[in-house]
């Protein structure tokens, strides 16, 4: 009920903004749940994540704007674009089975500067991205005439574009923690964990670390390439200045902070980390107040803050705010060494 | 302006030479700043995020002195000297701060934890700089003249000179320091097993102290040579040089210095053919525009077909 | 052993809720504009939107300070709009020069009532915020988006007050086969919207007048090394290389083009023609040579006296864009006052007749929304100055010979 609610509620508290914020904060509570899948359950870390982000973002705005005249229905494009981005997975996962730890993550980071460079140079010879210009007018959610983009009136309640976006996009995030749980507790799941604890020891119990892996990157970078999707409808507009490596180590932030491998936590590191930026924007008008003029910068205030807060979270709760079980179990056994 | 040896007919050879130097230039630097990730990393297994940031402060604290220095009218060897000492002095106290706040209490926290705040302090090097030298790109006055060399009909000013003849005499120095000093053997024995280490009486704490003293002096040389050789510094110019640097890393077989140099070379050497040839190669489908490119993907097929890199030893793959 | 997934769920979103509810509440007792029962005073507010954090802050810092400034003097001028007197004010917020950031911005700005938005910087986040800018119906003029696109939407609140780049690029082309004579030309661009748009732009132009491409080049807005392609293109001999992009790569591509002995002239758009460009460059940047949209600064009216006004309340100089952000809200302002009224729905259709002399020259849009064939000058270094060369009337040659 309050999950229904909550547009109605953020709005009249906080005015219109934040709901977007909100939408936004689901995007990436699905972002953070796919790489949650590949650096908190198999332990891969990877760096690059946002390219499936983007490549099932490209995958919708290609086939559902003017750059080609095309304009295919939402219903095939999302799991067309989920199933791209888990090709793209599983192309990324096959040549690096044999890497591990930080050799990993520097590949995964140069995959994804990879993508990024060529949705920004695919305008020549031919042009298929339309380069660093993006991609305008892109289709939203819509079928026949009932547009997400337009304002819907339904049960005395006014549906504008981002009331109608965030239903969707709470059934799309409620889908991926139910797949996140299940998945957990599953066959899949405890072949995961035990390859990130120990991949010798897992190959030894018979478990395929290979397929297991592939797995875990093409489901990773499913519930990336759904997100993607859904957010070229949501902006009308893709670019690749959307899918930098910053964005990569937002991702990461998120799973990390909230705690690898417990999905309420990266829920949690998801929202406060799309929350807090925005709310430190404030900081500003208050030193005006406080202290007569403005010292530092709220902007640059803001990523100082953001980066002590990191810092910070490492040391006092290195395993995230709510560590996942199995971690909470082997992290409590370390810790009198780190002392 | 130009001195009149200029040969107006550019030979094939001749782009050739220049291309090779550009890319020894550049990736004499990328030497320099690699070899902070690699020590770093060999000792602790850690990927320090934050080196290529500190490298920036490096290069705005010396652009600051030699602004400084300069408008009071010293001769240039002395503002080189002092702007380089400056740098060196804060970049190693900076280190050795981050080290002991920041990096020493996650030694044996869950392996992620360390580079998560890597990126934070990364983050905050970047700010802490825009709040004290503003966002602007900040101009480097002109010390050195632009005296040219010509080999094999490749330009070259003195200053490209130095910088690679100085970062060689680094790089050879901290190899003999590594190979034969006390502490270098100390810094050997911690990276092979720091509890072993620890039982013949190496303290541990020390030696990545150290290691961390010396990362970052070579980082803050290498800032120097940034802002002299490109006429400029920006707060957030640690952040590319730092992931290519950590690519050349990465390519020598991290945790390698002679690999870390020979990383950086190759990697600037690479760019630069690459960006140079690529068109005329495939008619002018690919351009320069997939430079970055190629750097990664030489390093995905180097990490695929020689997972520890050129130079690594299979120890070096830490579990 | 299932748990639930819905609890952690609420509890999580109520925690962010409530996070936000904090900070939200101290700072917004800000009074709503146009506040119906006080008739004297009358509370304008202006949006301006820019980064103002990563690489491109500094550029996005100068478009805010211009917008400051702007809304400084008018206050300071007791402008009057419908009989009564106007307070103005400025929300500033910073974009990020991120696409996603610029729509959740443009969403903030709406949500505060603001009459009329200064921005965004880029194209890539002038597109997007542009839509809900149009829904909401704030007019929006963008002092620096040169992407051609931006105006293409059909938004009618859509503006910009900067030739784009169709617009300059072949004014360029122009310029460099007429008057410079040259007949083989490199060109570079730095990968970003405004500096491909440019360079395409210029490409086609400069073909299409019997010069060839020698070379065509790519750099990143991000890169400081340019030894690799200036080599390749030293060794086709070109009489002109033409960067499309801003001054922190225009400044030491020229550097190092004469470090390796190019003696090529070197040309480009209105992102580096800066004072920043000389001092970056220092004696390298001499000859150089750079287009920008408007007269000369000192043969317009109040140019100079903006670079001192701006000089003295920021201690520092213009960097770019300011002189279009301050103008920017003075066609807004000017708008408003030929409305009467400072409601966006009623002052709207006065900014698309808008007829003015800014500092940036006269300005004017078409149907779309894009400046008037402005006059455009191209400049040269000479002396450690940035000198006028030559002012291309407005509709020399055919500037539709484009479409």
């Amino acid at each position: 009920m309050l999950l229904l609610a909550a547009p109605f509620l953020i709005e009249s508290l906080l005015g219109r903004s934040w709901v977007r914020i909100t939408d936004v904060a689901l995007l990436f509570i699905m972002l953070a749940l796919g790489l949650n899948i590949v650096v908190g359950f198999a332990g891969l870390l990877d760096l690059g994540y946002i390219a499936f982000f983007a490549v099932g973002a490209y995958c919708y705005g290609l086939l559902a704007s003017p750059q080609f005249g095309l304009h295919w229905p939402f219903w095939a494009l999302l799991p067309l674009g989920a199933g791209v981005a888990a090709i793209f997975g599983i192309l990324l996962g096959a040549p690096t089975l044999r890497l591990r730890g930080d050799y990993l993550a520097i590949v995964t980071l140069g995959f994804g500067e990879i993508i990024r460079v060529l949705l920004n140079n695919l305008n020549r010879p031919v042009n298929i991205t339309n380069g660093p210009q993006g991609i305008t007018l892109i289709d939203p959610l819509q079928i026949d005439k009932f547009s997400l983009a337009q304002t819907h009136k339904a049960l005395g309640l006014e549906f504008t574009p981002v009331h109608s976006y965030y239903f969707v996009f709470l059934a799309c995030v409620l889908a991926c923690i139910f797949i996140s749980l299940r998945l957990e507790n599953s066959r899949i799941g405890r072949a995961w964990i035990a390859i990130r604890e120990d991949e010798l020891a897992a190959s030894a119990m018979g478990i395929n670390t290979r397929n297991m892996k592939l797995l875990a990157f093409a489901m990773g970078a499913t519930f990336g390439g759904v997100a993607g999707g859904l957010f070229a409808s949501f902006q009308g507009f893709v670019s690749p200045e959307s899918f930098h490596l910053i964005d990569s180590i937002m991702v990461l932030c998120m799973v990390v902070l909230g705690g690898m491998g417990n999905v309420a936590g990266v829920v949690i590191g998801a929202i406060l980390l799309t929350a807090l930026p925005e709310a430190l924007r404030y900081i500003g008008p208050l030193q005006q107040r406080w202290l007569g003029k403005v010292i530092i910068d709220p902007a640059d205030l803001r990523m100082l803050l953001f980066g002590l807060a990191l810092v910070l979270m490492m040391l006092l709760r290195p395993s995230g705010i709510r560590p996942a079980r199995r971690r909470r179990a082997t992290s409590a056994a370390n810790t009198p060494d780190a002392a | 302006m130009a001195p009149a040896t200029v040969p107006l007919p550019y030979s094939a050879m001749e782009i050739f030479a220049q291309q090779i130097v550009n890319g020894l230039v550049l990736g004499s630097i990328y030497a320099l700043v690699a070899l902070g990730y690699t020590m770093v990393y060999g000792i602790l297994g850690l990927i320090n995020f934050a080196h290529g940031d500190i490298t920036m402060v490096g290069a705005l604290v010396s652009l600051t002195v030699a602004q400084m220095l300069a408008a009071a009218g010293l001769p240039a060897p002395l503002v080189l000297l002092l702007a380089g000492g400056a740098a060196m002095i804060v970049c190693v106290s900076l280190g050795v701060t981050i080290e002991r706040v920041a990096y020493r209490p996650l030694r044996r926290a869950p392996r992620l934890a360390p580079l998560i705040t890597a990126i934070g302090i990364s983050i905050l090097l970047q700010y802490t700089a825009a709040l004290i030298w503003g966002k602007q790109y900040i101009a480097m006055p002109e010390i050195v003249g632009s005296a040219r060399i010509s080999i094999l009909g490749a330009q070259l000013t003195g200053l490209q000179a130095a910088i690679f003849v100085l970062a060689c005499t680094i790089m050879a120095a901290l190899l003999w320091f590594i190979r034969s000093s006390r502490m270098g053997r100390a810094m050997r024995a911690t990276a092979q097993n720091p509890d072993i280490a620890g039982l013949m009486g190496v303290n541990a704490n020390t030696v990545i102290a150290f290691t961390f003293v010396l990362g970052s002096a070579i980082g803050a040389v290498a800032g120097l040579m940034v802002v002299l050789y490109y006429g400029l510094g920006h707060y957030f110019m640690g952040f590319m040089l730092g992931l290519k640097a950590f690519t050349a890393a990465v390519l020598g077989g991290i945790g390698n210095v002679a690999g870390a140099m020979l990383g950086g070379l190759l990697l600037g050497v690479i760019e630069s053919l690459a960006s140079g040839y690529i068109g005329d190669l495939t008619g002018g489908v690919l351009g320069s525009n997939y430079r970055d490119i190629f750097a990664f993907l030489v390093l995905v097929l180097v990490l695929v077909l020689k997972p520890s890199g050129l130079m690594g030893q299979h120890s070096g793959d830490r579990v | 052993m299932h748990k639930n997934p819905l609890p952690d769920f609420a509890v999580a979103l109520l925690v962010a809720t409530l996070l936000a509810a904090c900070s939200k509440e101290a700072p917004q007792p800000v009074p709503k504009a146009a506040a119906p029962s006080e008739p004297q005073m009358l509370n304008v507010k202006i949006g301006s939107a820019s980064p103002l954090t990563g690489p491109q802050a500094h550029i996005g810092i100068d478009i805010r300070n211009g917008v400051k400034l702007a809304i400084d003097d008018a206050n300071a001028a007791n402008i009057e709009i419908g009989g009564k007197k106007v307070k103005f004010e400025i929300v500033a917020e910073d974009d990020e020069a991120n696409p996603t950031k610029a729509t959740t911005v443009a969403q903030k700005l709406a949500d505060s009532k603001v009459a009329a938005v200064v921005g965004h910087f880029n194209s890539g986040a002038s597109i997007p915020a542009s839509k809900i800018y149009s829904d909401a119906g704030i007019p929006q003029i963008s002092p620096s988006s040169t992407n051609p696109k931006y105006t293409q939407q059909g938004f009618k609140t859509t503006f910009r007050v900067v030739a784009h780049d169709d617009q300059q690029g072949p004014t360029l082309a122009r310029f460099a086969a007429n008057t410079l004579k040259v007949k083989n030309v490199a060109v570079i661009d730095d990968s970003t919207a405004y500096g491909q748009g440019l360079a395409d732009a210029f490409e086609n132009t400069i073909k299409s007048l019997g010069a060839k491409i020698v070379a065509r080049e790519h750099t990143t807005d991000k890169d400081t090394d340019f030894k690799a392609i200036l080599t390749r293109i030293k060794g086709k001999k070109p009489d002109l290389i033409m960067f499309g992009g801003i001054d922190p790569q225009a400044a030491p591509m020229v550097k190092q083009m004469k470090e390796i002995a190019i003696k090529a002239k070197y040309i480009g758009g209105d992102g580096m023609q800066t004072p920043n460009f000389i001092k970056l460059a220092g004696d390298a940047s001499e000859g150089a040579m750079a287009s920008i949209p408007g007269l000369p600064k000192e043969q317009m009216p109040g140019g100079k006296e903006f670079l001192e006004k701006y000089k003295a309340k920021f201690n520092q100089g213009v960097e770019l864009f300011a002189p279009m952000g301050y103008d920017a809200v003075m066609v807004f302002i000017d708008a408003m006052k030929r409305a009467g009224s400072a409601d966006p729905a009623k002052f709207l259709p006065e900014v698309g007749k808008t007829s003015y002399q800014g500092v940036i020259g006269p300005i004017a849009f078409d149907d779309k929304g894009d400046l008037k064939d402005g006059p455009i000058t191209i400049y040269v270094v000479k002396g450690g100055q940035w000198v006028p060369l030559e002012t291309v009337k407005p509709n020399a040659g055919t500037p539709a010979a484009q479409k």
